[in-house]
């Protein structure tokens, strides 16, 4: 399964053992887990937003504001702390079924990262929205489509194309902020190198080895989103000669 | 008023050191980042090569992850190194590696790769023809840069210094992971002790959103002195 050098090497090597590489990868699959969930929750939660945000009358509109700045102008690790140990005071949580969920550590900073990505994201999809060349939406009516019709067909795809840089900034961001997952004793990829560092006291073997995976992970991601980036904006770039 | 339980003159404490934290790694992160810019619009090769690692690899990493790596990797090399001095020299020197330099440290760091790019991007919107002139006029290149460049790219940076400093303001939170008493520790401990979360936090998380408002207007107002020479761009 594994080569022979790998096996070797690993057999020679007091920290980077199978079992601590084991604790490492099972920590890389719960961030993984944590940071893919809580951006596809919050896209899901923003976009509709967004649109809200974008309505004239206050009363729409007010709330979303509301939300985006309290979660835009607060740390992410202030809003975990009060979701993780403020829950567990919500009076009669520990008799209903939502205890054996928000018990455990994972569900609250599910929840925590998800509401501040979701408010990124609203702020972003807003400025892509309010953006959209008033010519765009005359045209779509006068071709007679409906407000959703428009929507879906015109408004959107058209602010896609240019929050997905924003967005790509935000989906890095989210991934880096996840690391504060670890103090609220989740075994993420940070958690994971806490872990080794205190049993092993080798502060750089246990963080530059997970930095580097975080880097790996920030690449193939910047990689991704250059290539979404070319496949949306593909109708502006000069023909081939 | 709310009633603290006597946790408000630490909690207020706690602001101040908040404060001093991020005032401190804004100057390092500035220094560093006008260090980074002029390295990479620099002309010898080794100097943007520098640069455009220290950048790439700042981006790279969670500023958690990089504030452990020098809180405990800055601790066991000082240890290391007094441990050096004793057997060789017989020096008894010891330094406890304090959180608020390593934090300092840490976000100076990582925030200054953030404003290498910004004010990379506001010298290169400074007109050719101005330094140009400059030169005309027989100033030497350190008077372009400090009489030419520097007033005229101040006016293109200070959105990007804006938007970086509301975010080095929430950064400056992680520094109570590793033991700084900032307030964020604080109200921890407090909320720890009186099993209260929503009363120690919720006033912390207000100091913050206060202080990000009163950024905004501040950074408002640099905005339009920056921008007043310029009819009719004042933003």
């Amino acid at each position: 399964m594994m080569p022979e050098w790998l096996l070797v090497w690993l057999d020679q090597n007091d920290i980077f053992t199978s079992s601590t590489l084991f604790h490492y990868w099972e920590g890389l699959v719960t961030t993984v887990q944590l940071v893919f969930l809580s951006l596809v929750i919050g896209f899901c939660i923003a976009l509709p937003l967004a649109v809200l945000r974008t309505n004239p009358r206050w009363w729409i509109s007010g709330p979303v504001w509301l939300f985006t700045y309290l979660f835009r102008g607060t740390p992410l690790l202030i809003q975990l702390y009060i979701i993780y140990y403020g829950v567990a005071q919500i009076p009669g949580i520990q008799q209903t079924f939502w205890w054996l969920i928000f018990r455990e550590p994972f569900y609250p900073a599910l929840l925590a990262f998800t509401l501040n990505t979701a408010a990124y994201t609203t702020e972003i999809f807003r400025g892509a929205l309010a953006a959209t060349p008033k010519g765009e939406i005359e045209a779509a009516k006068a071709y007679g489509m409906s407000w959703f019709l428009r929507l879906r067909r015109i408004v959107i795809p058209s602010a896609a194309r240019r929050a997905v840089q924003a967005y790509s900034n935000e989906v890095i961001f989210m991934l880096h902020a996840s690391a504060i997952a670890s103090v609220v004793t989740i075994v993420d990829l940070t958690g994971a190198a806490r872990n080794i560092y205190s049993r092993f006291y080798a502060p750089f073997d246990a963080f530059l080895f997970v930095a580097l995976l975080y880097m790996l992970l920030t690449f193939a991601l910047v990689f991704a989103f250059r290539k979404l980036e070319n496949h949306l904006l593909r109708h502006q770039r000069p023909a081939a000669s | 008023m709310i009633d603290l339980k006597g946790y408000g003159p630490a909690l207020a404490e706690g602001a101040v050191v908040t404060i001093e934290l991020a005032l401190l790694s804004l100057l390092l992160a500035l220094t560093l980042g006008l260090a980074g810019a002029a390295a990479k619009l620099s002309a010898n090769p080794l100097a943007r090569m520098a640069a455009s690692t220290y950048t790439t690899l700042i981006r790279g990493v969670p500023d958690l992850v990089m504030m452990l790596l020098l809180f405990y990797g800055g601790q066991v090399t000082v240890n290391a190194l007094s441990d050096l001095l004793y057997e060789h020299y017989g020096i008894d020197f010891f330094i406890q590696f304090e959180p608020f330099a390593a934090g300092v440290l840490t976000i100076g760091l990582i925030f200054g790769a953030y404003m290498t790019e910004t004010f990379r991007g506001a010298f290169l919107a400074v007109d050719a023809g101005q330094i140009e002139a400059a030169r005309a006029y027989g100033f030497t290149r350190w008077h372009t840069f400090r009489r030419v460049m520097i007033p005229q790219m101040m006016r293109h940076a200070l959105p990007g210094i804006g938007n970086n400093w509301q975010v080095l303001l929430k950064t400056t939170a992680l520094v109570s992971i590793i033991g700084l008493t900032d307030m964020v520790r604080i109200a921890d401990e407090a909320a720890k002790a009186e099993r209260s979360p929503f009363l120690f936090f919720i006033p912390v998380a207000a100091v913050y959103l206060g202080l990000t408002a009163i950024s905004e207007l501040f950074i408002k107002w640099l905005n339009k002195r920056a921008n007043r020479g310029v009819a009719g761009e004042a933003r």
